[in-house]
């Protein structure tokens, strides 16, 4: 079970609450995680990364175990932790002015 | 007795205030959305109860939302967890692809930038949602950069009317200050196929056959902003006004000037007369008197707050020209509040009610066309958009 955690709004948008959960089938990396993130919330397609493109939204990023993987390719493997469940896998707002 | 209810986009959430026909007690509910940028909320004509919403944020994009009770309840279009032919995911009421197949004849084409260098069309948000005068499941999306869209399963999908963007001036607009923004859309209750729009920086357009073809309608504008400044396009207007029972009356405030035209855009004259000033951002007109004309001057285009510190509204009785400002329980001193291009409208009672949102935060209503002012709120967000819907 991959867990994902979402930032207020787009909790809000998909009308959950904490992590989000997912089955997530072959290999975990970024995309297949948000194709399955999509699937079970349709509302936030569009939301995380560009209907068309697929390309990461400008001021969204994407953290796990410490680590910022926003530049990482969409199919690289995501770590063990995640796949396995110890950790979440972060979607994040950039912050933006202060 | 009748009601109304009043629709605000804010900066941070939607509010809807309801009141019954005196307008004089009025219920607040919201924040609707809390958190996100409101640009536009707007009912249906034929099922009040229907209202459209335009939420979006600049980290998330756009979200479309809807309510089939009068804003209780809001849902996504389509955005359950439903699945589509070959088990894709549906739920793409937020999804905004310009159209570029080679099939339209249209394909993506690039629009004037600050510099003065070509840009590629980039999909911001939707300024305004403008639901169908005969269907409620049909509505029209006003987006940045400037495109129109509609959608008739309403909300769920959404398709360009490219005509537009692709018309062939497309290459001369230009962003105005708050972005490349389609801000306007008025459909014709005496014409089923007449659509106008308009765009800042390019200017106003109308279709005659319900999208597929366009024209732009700015004879008789002057901007000297820009190199010809009586050019085609390249003109920041900022709203666009009509009497449903006048269809053939138009009125705008332009970025400097105030403007009227009586052959439905063909051509226009200017009707600033005696404002203080004629830059601005709305414009509005009484729902029984098609000569009677609401603005809210703003200093310039470099000062974006009301004249002298005083917020007034300005009424024509007359169609233009001759101008009174309306103060009673405005404040006279010390505001320096903008009122932006959608944040005013009219009900439709016997005495007309005029009502109009500022960037303070205060949402103003006056039950005696403009004679008398009272605020339903005060402390909001900055007020984006005011919609008004007369219910029985």
């Amino acid at each position: 079970m991959i867990r994902v955690q979402l930032p207020q709004h787009l909790r809000t948008l998909a009308k959950v609450q904490g992590e989000v959960q997912l089955e997530v089938e072959g290999p975990v990396t970024q995309r297949s995680v948000l194709d399955a993130l999509e699937a079970n919330y349709p509302m936030l397609k569009g939301t995380i990364r560009d209907h068309v493109t697929q390309q990461r939204r400008a001021f969204m990023r994407f953290f796990a175990c410490e680590e910022d993987l926003s530049l990482e390719s969409p199919d690289s493997p995501l770590p063990d932790a995640v796949v396995n469940g110890k950790e979440p896998f972060l979607v994040i707002g950039a912050i933006a002015g202060g | 007795m009748s009601k109304v209810r009043v629709l605000v986009g804010t900066r941070k959430g939607a509010f809807i205030l309801t009141s019954d026909g005196k307008r004089e007690n009025w219920e607040v509910s919201g924040p609707h959305f809390a958190g996100w940028e409101m640009y536009h909320l707007k009912g249906s004509p034929v099922d009040p109860n229907r209202i459209y919403a335009s939420q979006s944020s600049g980290w998330s994009g756009q979200v479309i939302q809807r309510s089939s009770d009068g804003g209780k309840t809001w849902e996504t279009p389509g955005g359950g967890v439903t699945t589509g032919p070959g088990g894709f995911p549906q739920g793409e009421s937020n999804k905004f692809a310009y159209d570029a197949s080679p099939d339209s004849g249209k394909p993506l084409t690039t629009h004037q930038w600050y510099d003065g260098t070509q840009h590629p069309w980039e999909f911001k948000r939707v300024w305004h949602l403008e639901p169908s005068l005969t269907d409620p499941d049909t509505v029209y999306a006003g987006v940045e950069d400037a495109a129109l869209f509609r959608s008739t399963n309403g909300g769920q999908t959404w398709d360009e009317l490219s005509g537009l963007r692709g018309h062939g001036t497309g290459p001369k607009w230009q962003p105005g200050a708050g972005g490349m923004c389609l801000h306007t859309i008025i459909l014709d209750p005496s014409n089923a196929g007449r659509i106008y729009i308009a765009i800042s920086a390019a200017g106003a357009f109308r279709s005659d056959d319900g999208g597929k073809s366009w024209k732009p309608i700015n004879r008789g504008l002057r901007s000297q902003f820009i190199p010809d400044p009586d050019a085609e396009v390249g003109h920041c207007v900022h709203h666009v006004a009509m009497n449903p029972k006048r269809p053939n009356v138009l009125f705008m405030q332009k970025h400097w000037d105030v403007m009227r035209s009586d052959d439905a855009g063909d051509s226009w004259h200017e009707v600033s007369g005696n404002l203080p000033t004629d830059f601005g951002f709305v414009v509005d007109i009484h729902a029984h008197e098609p000569e009677t004309v609401y603005v809210v001057p703003i200093k310039s285009d470099s000062e974006h707050y009301v004249h002298e510190g005083k917020l007034r509204v300005f009424r024509s009785r007359s169609g233009g020209n001759e101008w009174e400002p309306l103060t009673k329980g405005l404040p006279q001193s010390n505001c320096y509040v903008n009122v932006l291009r959608d944040a005013m409208a009219v009900d439709s009672l016997d005495k007309c009610g005029v009502y109009f949102g500022t960037t303070g935060g205060q949402v103003y209503a006056s039950a005696d066309a403009g004679d008398s002012w009272n605020p339903i709120v005060r402390d909001l967000p900055a007020v984006l958009s005011v919609e008004v819907q007369t219910l029985p």
